[in-house]
């Protein structure tokens, strides 16, 4: 499903943040990627989200050499990946639901159906008394889950999410891993990027861990689906 | 409602606010530009028309009091000859009302000398020999001059030509200007709005979709400045035709247009909204195409 070979990468001129990158992940499973501020773990993300190029090496995604393929087909493998940014990156103008179902809205989807989803969603992640609220009116850990509605309201086949349990508390923060290990086990495949150790110690997934740009890890496992605390 | 509405808040954009003026202006200096130029084309194409097919004899002031009954003379022989279909002398009336509008009507009052004028119609297919005709004019009246008006509206036909290339100069360049500010807005917009359209392209946009919300943009403020430039052209020229009217017919151009020239008038907001859209969408395409 998501394959790095020798993958490097940089941002402009400058050394490389990631060097030679091998892993893969196959369809079903859950990781965490873990490491240290600037280790080095939204740039990974960044990659396989489609959202920077490598400086070198190989990325195949659901069987496609996206080093190679056209600009169409990175689009429309773009829509079979959700992403959880670490910034939320919610569109302000736009109500919470229209937020939400803004993935439906590019693929050209009926409202109706998207909208329906959308408040469904909402209302598992405990917004949905404010679908139609802006927003810059949201804390930032209703914005986080937003977000989250965001990334999977399209059943994406891979969900990657950076930080997604950053700004919200632990319970929300255990209810979100079990809604991220839910739609895992529906088949999508989960990487979730974090630092935070004891989260990753509540869930027995395997992890990826980054440290000078160098990643190692059980690699391609799949899910176990148990919380061990 | 969710679907008619931009993903981008591109209606906050000041430069975006200040589109529809800019389409006014750029609209009103093209759409006069066209109005003055249709106008000239039609007033030169009217004394085109008008002074084909017609010859004035001039019978200078002296030479008409040295050979008594000019007159008599040059009438008989004009229409004996080939080609003329009539010849009428004009009184010394309506010579008078042809000068008044250069000369003004106290000037003709005193005991100004004019020249005697005869209008000639003639055949133009074939038509009199013109040299011969003067040279046989001059021989019955010494000083008889044969004017066919073909020397002046040759040099009127060259200046409105002229006029018209820089009209079209003009329009040429609005619509450079119109290209030039919509690349510049759009530019803006997409500085201005570069998270919310990467995160589209992250979604899985493609580069048409996120093209179309800045057209859409485009189309709707284009339209409305169209209205308004278009509104003021025809103020405008309304205007003018009035003034034109006031001052004399025989001096300026008429500046009414016919139905054509209203409906080219009308495609000028079409023609610079199309000219705004298009520039949109390849200005946004062409900086999408540096997004991954």
């Amino acid at each position: 499903m998501v394959r790095f070979q020798n993958v490097g990468m940089r941002y402009g001129l400058g050394s490389e943040v990631l060097q030679d990158i091998n892993f893969e992940l196959r369809l079903g499973s859950f990781h965490f990627l873990s490491g240290a501020s600037g280790a080095g773990k939204s740039s990974l993300l960044k990659l396989i989200y489609l959202a920077h190029r490598p400086s070198h090496g190989l990325i195949t995604l659901f069987d496609c050499d996206v080093t190679i393929a056209p600009r169409r087909e990175l689009a429309l493998i773009r829509r079979r990946i959700g992403v959880v940014f670490q910034d939320f990156r919610l569109l302000d103008h736009l109500s919470v639901i229209e937020n939400v179902a803004l993935p439906g809205k590019i693929k050209g989807e009926n409202w109706d159906t998207i909208a329906g989803h959308a408040a469904e969603l909402l209302a598992w992640v405990g917004l949905g008394d404010c679908i139609d609220a802006s927003p810059l009116t949201l804390s930032g850990g209703q914005k986080q889950r937003v977000a989250i509605a965001r990334a999977v309201i399209s059943r994406p086949e891979i969900l990657l999410a950076d930080e997604p349990t950053g700004n919200v508390d632990d319970d929300i923060a255990v209810r979100l891993l079990h809604l991220f290990e839910e739609l895992n086990r529906l088949g999508t495949t989960v990487l979730i990027a974090t630092h935070n150790e004891n989260l990753m110690n509540r869930f027995d997934h395997p992890r990826l861990h980054l440290a000078g740009g160098e990643l190692s890890g059980p690699f391609g496992r799949p899910s176990q689906h148990t919380e061990t605390a | 409602m969710f679907f008619g509405r931009c993903d981008l808040a591109l209606d906050a954009d000041p430069a975006r606010r200040l589109l529809p003026w800019l389409v006014a202006m750029i609209v009103y200096l093209a759409g006069l530009s066209l109005a003055g130029m249709m106008s000239l084309a039609s007033a030169v194409e009217r004394w085109d028309t008008g002074l084909k097919g017609t010859v004035t004899v001039q019978v200078p002031p002296g030479a008409f009091r040295a050979s008594g009954g000019a007159m008599e003379k040059l009438l008989p022989l004009l229409r004996k000859t080939q080609g003329v279909v009539a010849a009428r002398a004009l009184s010394k009336a309506e010579t008078a009302a042809l000068l008044e509008p250069w000369l003004g009507e106290e000037a003709l009052g005193a005991d100004l000398p004019l020249p005697r004028l005869i209008d000639v119609k003639v055949r133009t297919d074939p038509g009199p020999d013109l040299k011969a005709l003067a040279t046989a004019l001059s021989a019955v009246v010494p000083g008889t001059i044969v004017d066919d008006h073909r020397k002046s509206l040759d040099r009127l036909i060259t200046f409105a030509r002229s006029v018209e290339l820089v009209a079209i100069a003009i329009v040429i360049l609005v619509a450079l200007a119109a290209v030039a500010t919509m690349a510049f807005i759009t530019r803006t917009g997409l500085a201005i709005h570069r998270d919310g359209i990467e995160l589209l392209h992250l979604m899985g946009a493609f580069d048409g979709y996120v093209a179309r919300q800045f057209q859409g943009q485009a189309l709707g403020l284009g339209l409305k400045g169209g209205a308004i430039g278009t509104a003021l052209t025809v103020v405008t020229v309304a205007a003018l035709s009035h003034m034109a009217g006031a001052v004399g017919a025989g001096l300026l151009p008429r500046l009414d247009l016919g139905l054509t020239q209203w409906l080219v008038l009308a495609a000028v907001p079409l023609g610079v909204t199309a000219i705004a859209m298009i520039t949109t969408h390849v200005t946004v395409l062409r900086a999408l195409k540096r997004l991954p």
